[in-house]
C-alpha cells in the first residue's frame, strides 16, 4: 500500500506574530513548523505503516526551504519526500495550489492521499477537497479516525452535530483533523538519517496534465484586494478591585446602566 | 574551530526542546515535591530512542553521537534536572562502558535492551568510605573456582537510578597487586543484573535536589554473578571507572548547563513581567548587568560542554585523542556556573524565588549536586592541574 | 485535465443573481441558511437581482416556504433519494449542476463542516475561485483603487476573511471568473426577520444521480447527544478560561449564568483540559459568538479566543492578571480574584432582579 501525505510548512504562532509595515505577515521573521492538521495526517499514515508496512511519501509545495518540513517528516518515519518548487508556482491561491499538487500526484503512485483539514496560515480547508476533485477521487473531509479495511478505508467523519462512519474504496483522499491523534516526535536517529535522505524535487516540467494558465499567481482566480493585520476593538475601562465588593459593585452598576438587568 | 551547528543538531535540539516542554516540564514540580521517579517519562524517552542516542545502530541505538546526547541532557535539564541525570547516568555510566569494554556476547546481551530503553542502567563506584578515590574501595569480588562464579560482598552508595535500573556496572576489589613496590588494590568491573540473589537495596537517600531521581544504596551479600559478567580485563576496573567518569562528566556538564539555561530563561521572562516602583525590574541596570554576566557565563559553559562532547566524538571515531581534561573543565565550569546562575536567579525573583511554586527554587537545589557527583569540583581541578603540570 | 482558462466576456455576462446553499440536516434547515439568505438579499439588492436558495436533499420540498419566509425570492429544489444524508459527491453534483444550469454571479455556502467540504469541491468542479470562512461581504470595485493599465471592474464581490488564527484579515475578489464563491462563517451575518406566509418561486431541478466510486458508503450515523443549547443563540454568555481552575469550579459560572438567564461557554484551554465539552468552545477553532453580553472570566484573551467573541455588544472581563490581553478588548474590566467576585456578583444580581 502506498500513502502520500500532503504537508505544509507554516509560520509558528507560538513565538508571536510579526508583520511587515504594509500589514502582511512577515514570514521571514517567524519560526516555521509543520502544519498541525497535516502532522496529524502524517501520524495517521505512519500508524497505517506500523500496522501494515505501507510506504509513506510526503509531498509539499513551497520555496526550497520547505524541504525542512519533509526532513522532519522523514525523521518521524516517512519513507520519501517530494518537494514541488518552481518560480512559476509562486502566489498560488487554493485553486492553483490544488492544481499544482494534483499535477505532481499524477506522477506518483498512491492508494491513499491524506491532507490536513486546513493550514493555520490560510485557514481555508480547501486544498484537500480540490485536489480530490482534480484527480477524480472520493474525498472524506474532517477525519477523526482512519482504518484500512481491505481495499477500502473506514473513516469517522465529524460534523457539527455528530459524526458519520464512512467507507470509501481506495484510491481516495482524506483530510485529517488535528484531533485525529497525538503525532509522534522525531527520533534522534531518524534526524541523522533524514538530513542525508534524498528529497525528490519536482519543477513545472514534472507536473502532469497541468496547463500553464492554471499555475501560480496568474492561475489564481482569487486576487487579494486588501490585506492588513487586524484592527482590534480598543480597550474599554479597567478597574483594579481592592476588594471583591468593589468589583461586584462596578459590574452591577454597568449592567444596570446598560439595562442588562 | 567551527562554531556553527549542522542542521541535524538544530533539528535534534528542536526535538529535545519540544519533548522537554510538552512531556517533561509539566511533571517537573510534581515529581520533585513527591520525590517520585518519573517512570512515565522514562518510558516515553525510551520510545523515542533517547536512551540510546550515541549507541551504534547495530546495537539497537540511534547511531548519533555524544554531542547529540549532550544536547538531549541539556534540554531535558532546562526544565527538569532529574530527568537529565536519569539519561546521563544510564547512557554515560552504564551503556557506554559496556559498548566500550564489553565482549561481543556482553554487548549483544545487554546493549540493545539498554539502548532501546527496555532496561535502565546504573553505575556503582561510590562507597560510604570511598568517593572519587577508587583505592578506598571495600566491595570485594572473589572468584569461586568450583562454580566459576564471582561472589560479591559490600555496598555502594548514592547510586543514581538506584532501585529503578535493571543493569548495574559495579566496581569491586578482586585482589592485591604490587605496583612499584607498593601493594595496591586490584580493581575490576562487573555487570550485575537486578534480581540476582544477594543483591538488594538499602536506604533511599532523601536529597536536597534532583529529588525525583532514585538514589539508593546497593547491597551485595554473597551475591553470585556469572564469570562472564566481568567487564573488561580483570584488574582494569579502575581505568574503566575513570574512563567512564570522563564520559559521565560530559553528561553532568550538560545537565549543569541545562539547569543554568533553564533558570536564566525563566528569570528573563520573570523580570520583564515583575513590576517594582512602577516599572518592570528588567528596566533596572542591576538586573540588566546581572543578566548580561549570567548569559555570558552560560554561553562560555556551552562552548566548553560542546567542545568536550565533540572531542569524545573524535575519540570514538578513532582519533588518538583524550577528552579527559575537556570533560573535567566542562563539568567544573558548567557546574559552578549553574550554582552561581541559579542563586542569582532566585535573588532576582525576590521572595517568590524562595517559594516552591517558582521553578528557580527547584533549579537552585538541583544545581548543587552538579558540583559534587561524578567527581567534585575539587577533583576536576586535580584532573585539570595534573594535566597542565605534566 | 481540469483547466480553468479565462472566461470569455460573453459567458461571463450570463452569470446573474445571488445564490445561497440552503443547508439542511435531517430535513431541518440549519441556522446558517437563513443568515446566508439575509446577507444574500442585502447583496442582491445592491446588484438589483434576486436571492435564490438552493435546497438539496431528499423529501425537502416542504422546507421551501420557510426559506421564503426568511427572504428567499426563489428556491431551487434538488430532491433525490441519493441526497438523504450529506455526502460530498451527490451534493457537489447537485450544486455544481445548478450553477452550470442557472449561472449565478455569486454563490454563498455556510462555512460549516458540510459547507467547507462542499464549497471547495464545487468550486473546483465549476472552475472558479472560492474564498473561505468570510466574515464580511461587500459589493465594490476591484481593484479598490484604480491602477493604471488595469481595468477596474465594478459590482464585484469583495470577500473579507480573517486568516492566520485571526491575526490578519484579507479582502479577496474573484474578478475574472464566475460565479464568485464564498463560504461564510456561521453566526456573523444577520438573518432577516421572518415574514410568515411569504412565498417564493419554487423550481424543481434534478440533474440525475448515478452512483460511482465517489459515492461513499455511510455505515453509521451518530448524533452528539447533547441537550445543551447552542451558545451561538445565547444573549448572555458567561465564559470561563483556564483561570477558573477546575471543572468543578465552573459551578460558580453556571450559577451566574442562571441568575442572568444566560449560558456558560469556555475557551479552548478548558476544552483541552477536559473540563467542558467542545460544543461550548468560543474562538477560532470553536464557535463565533456575538451575544449582548459576554463575560470573560479567567480567560487570558489569546487572539484565537478573541477572534470568536470580539463582536459581542458588551464584554466584561474578570482576571487576576492586570496585563491579560482580554482587557484590551473588554468594555469593562475588573482585576481581581474570580473565586471571590463571581459568587458575590451572582448574589448581587439576584438581589437586583428580586427588587424589580
Amino acid at each position: 500500500m502506498k500513502i502520500i501525505v500532503c504537508i505544509k510548512q507554516v509560520p509558528d504562532t507560538k513565538g508571536g506574530v510579526k508583520f511587515n509595515p504594509d500589514g502582511t505577515l512577515d514570514r521571514g521573521a517567524m519560526l516555521t513548523i509543520m502544519n498541525p492538521d497535516d502532522k496529524a495526517g502524517l501520524e495517521a499514515a505512519l500508524r497505517i505503516k506500523d500496522a501494515t508496512g505501507a510506504e509513506v511519501t510526503v509531498i509539499t509545495m513551497g520555496l526550497p526551504k520547505a524541504a525542512d518540513v519533509l526532513q522532519e517528516a522523514i525523521a518521524m518515519g516517512a519513507d520519501k519526500g517530494v518537494l514541488v518548487t518552481d518560480r512559476v508556482l509562486g502566489g498560488a491561491d487554493t485553486w492553483a495550489t490544488s492544481t499544482t499538487l494534483a499535477g505532481a500526484l499524477r506522477k506518483l503512485d498512491y492508494d491513499l492521499i491524506i491532507t490536513g483539514r486546513q493550514a493555520i496560515d490560510g485557514d481555508t480547508a480547501q486544498v484537500g477537497p480540490q485536489i480530490a476533485e482534480h484527480l477524480g477521487l472520493p474525498v472524506i473531509s474532517y477525519a477523526q479516525e482512519i482504518k484500512v479495511d481491505g481495499d477500502s478505508v473506514v473513516v469517522k467523519r465529524v460534523y457539527d452535530d455528530g459524526y458519520h462512519m464512512v467507507k470509501a474504496k481506495m484510491p481516495c483522499l482524506i483530510t485529517a483533523l488535528s484531533e485525529l491523534n497525538e503525532p509522534r516526535y522525531m527520533t534522534p536517529g531518524g534526524i541523522f538519517d533524514a538530513v542525508n535522505a534524498e528529497i525528490t524535487t519536482f519543477g513545472r516540467a514534472d507536473l502532469v496534465d497541468v496547463d500553464d494558465s492554471d499555475l501560480g499567481l496568474k492561475g489564481s482566480p482569487t486576487k487579494i484586494a486588501r490585506a492588513s493585520d487586524k484592527v482590534r476593538k480598543g480597550a474599554g475601562e479597567k478597574i483594579v478591585a481592592e476588594s471583591p465588593e468593589d468589583g461586584v459593585n462596578y459590574i452591577v452598576g454597568k449592567l444596570l446602566d446598560k439595562h442588562v438587568i | 574551530m567551527d562554531f556553527t551547528l549542522d542542521k541535524k543538531y538544530e533539528m535534534a535540539q528542536n526535538l529535545f526542546k519540544d519533548f522537554a516542554q510538552n512531556e517533561v516540564k509539566p511533571l517537573a514540580q510534581e515529581i520533585d515535591e513527591e520525590h517520585r521517579f518519573p517512570r512515565e517519562t522514562v518510558d516515553k524517552m525510551a520510545k523515542y530512542g533517547f536512551l540510546g542516542i550515541p549507541v551504534p545502530k547495530e546495537l539497537g541505538g540511534q547511531g548519533c553521537d555524544i554531542l547529540t546526547y549532550a544536547m538531549c541532557v541539556e534540554e531535558l535539564s532546562k526544565v527538569c534536572g532529574t530527568t537529565g541525570v536519569i539519561v546521563s547516568a544510564h547512557t554515560s555510566l552504564c551503556v557506554d562502558p559496556i559498548v566500550t569494554y564489553g565482549t561481543p556476547e556482553q554487548k549483544a546481551k545487554y546493549v540493545p535492551d539498554l539502548a532501546s530503553g527496555k532496561k535502565l542502567g546504573a553505575f556503582g563506584l561510590t562507597e560510604p568510605g570511598a568517593g572519587t578515590d577508587a583505592q578506598g574501595q571495600q566491595t570485594k569480588a572473589v572468584l569461586d573456582e568450583a562454580t566459576g562464579e564471582w561472589i560479591l560482598n559490600g555496598s555502594k552508595c548514592f547510586i543514581t537510578n538506584g532501585k529503578e535500573a535493571d543493569v548495574y556496572i559495579v566496581i569491586a576489589v578482586t585482589g592485591v597487586v604490587e605496583k612499584r613496590g607498593r601493594k595496591m588494590k586490584e580493581i575490576s568491573a562487573f555487570i550485575v543484573e537486578k534480581g540476582t540473589p544477594g543483591f538488594s537495596f538499602g536506604t533511599k537517600e532523601n536529597k536536597m535536589g534532583i529529588c525525583a531521581s532514585s538514589t539508593y544504596e546497593l547491597i551485595f551479600t554473597d551475591c553470585r554473578i556469572p564469570k562472564e559478567n566481568l567487564l573488561g580485563q580483570k584488574g582494569k576496573g579502575f581505568s574503566i571507572a575513570m574512563h567512564t567518569l570522563d564520559g559521565g562528566r560530559i553528561g553532568i556538564a550538560a545537565q549543569a548547563l541545562g539547569i543554568a539555561e533553564g533558570a536564566l530563561e525563566t528569570t528573563i521572562n520573570y523580570v520583564k513581567e515583575r513590576k517594582q516602583f512602577g516599572r518592570s525590574i528588567a528596566q533596572f541596570q542591576n538586573t540588566q548587568f546581572q543578566l548580561a554576566d549570567m548569559a555570558t557565563k552560560v554561553e562560555a559553559a556551552r562552548l566548553l560542554v560542546y567542545k568536550a562532547a565533540r572531542k569524545k566524538d573524535e575519540y570514538q571515531a578513532g582519533a588518538k585523542v583524550s577528552y579527559s581534561v575537556e570533560a573535567a573543565m566542562a563539568k567544573l565550569y558548567a557546574a559552578e556556573v549553574a550554582m552561581e546562575v541559579t542563586t542569582k536567579c532566585v535573588q532576582l525573583h525576590g521572595g517568590y524565588g524562595y517559594i516552591k511554586e517558582y521553578d528557580v527554587e527547584r533549579m537552585m537545589r538541583d544545581a548543587k549536586i552538579t558540583e559534587i557527583y561524578e567527581g567534585t569540583s575539587e577533583v576536576q581541578r586535580m584532573v585539570i592541574s595534573a594535566n597542565i603540570l605534566n | 485535465m481540469n483547466k480553468m482558462g479565462a472566461m470569455n466576456a460573453e459567458e461571463y455576462a450570463k452569470y446573474k443573481g445571488v445564490y445561497v446553499f440552503a443547508q439542511q440536516v435531517d430535513n431541518v434547515i440549519s441556522g446558517i441558511s437563513f443568515e446566508l439568505i439575509g446577507e444574500g438579499k442585502r447583496l442582491a439588492e445592491q446588484l438589483g437581482v434576486d436571492v435564490t436558495a438552493v435546497l438539496i436533499g431528499s423529501d425537502v420540498k416542504g422546507l421551501a416556504d420557510e426559506l421564503a419566509e426568511y427572504g428567499a425570492d426563489k428556491v431551487i429544489v434538488v430532491d433525490d433519494p441519493e441526497l438523504k444524508n450529506y455526502r460530498t459527491e451527490p451534493y457537489a453534483h447537485a450544486l455544481a449542476s445548478v450553477i452550470n444550469e442557472y449561472k449565478p454571479e455569486i454563490v454563498l455556502v455556510g462555512a460549516t463542516a458540510i459547507g467547507r467540504d462542499l464549497g471547495p469541491t464545487v468550486s473546483a468542479r465549476v472552475k472558479t475561485g472560492l474564498t473561505a470562512d468570510c466574515t464580511l461581504l461587500e459589493i465594490a470595485d476591484f481593484p479598490i483603487n484604480p491602477i493604471p493599465g488595469q481595468e477596474q471592474k465594478h459590482n464585484q464581490l469583495l470577500m473579507t476573511r480573517p486568516a492566520f488564527g485571526g491575526n490578519t484579515i484579507a479582502t479577496i475578489a474573484c474578478p475574472d471568473n464566475r460565479p464568485q464563491m464564498a463560504t461564510v462563517r456561521p453566526g456573523v451575518m444577520q438573518k432577516l426577520e421572518k415574514k410568515p406566509g411569504a412565498k417564493a418561486e419554487v423550481i424543481e431541478f434534478n440533474p440525475g444521480f448515478t452512483p460511482d466510486n465517489k459515492y461513499v458508503e455511510i455505515l453509521e450515523i451518530s448524533k452528539a447527544v447533547s441537550d445543551i443549547k447552542d451558545i451561538m443563540d445565547a444573549k448572555i454568555l458567561v465564559s470561563g478560561g483556564r483561570g477558573v481552575g477546575s471543572a468543578e469550579n465552573f459551578k460558580i459560572l453556571e450559577d451566574l449564568a442562571e441568575a442572568l438567564g444566560g449560558q456558560v461557554s469556555c475557551s479552548r484551554a478548558v476544552v483541552d483540559s477536559g473540563w467542558m465539552p467542545r460544543d461550548l468552545q468560543v474562538g477560532q477553532t470553536g464557535k463565533t459568538v456575538r451575544p449582548n453580553v459576554y463575560f470573560a472570566i479567567g480567560i487570558s484573551g489569546a487572539i484565537q479566543h478573541v477572534a470568536g467573541m470580539e463582536e459581542s455588544d458588551i464584554i466584561v472581563a474578570i482576571n487576576k492578571d492586570e496585563d491579560a490581553p482580554i482587557f484590551d478588548v473588554a468594555d469593562y474590566g475588573v482585576v481581581g480574584d474570580l473565586n471571590k467576585i463571581v459568587p458575590q456578583l451572582t448574589e448581587a444580581i439576584k438581589a437586583q432582579m428580586a427588587s424589580k
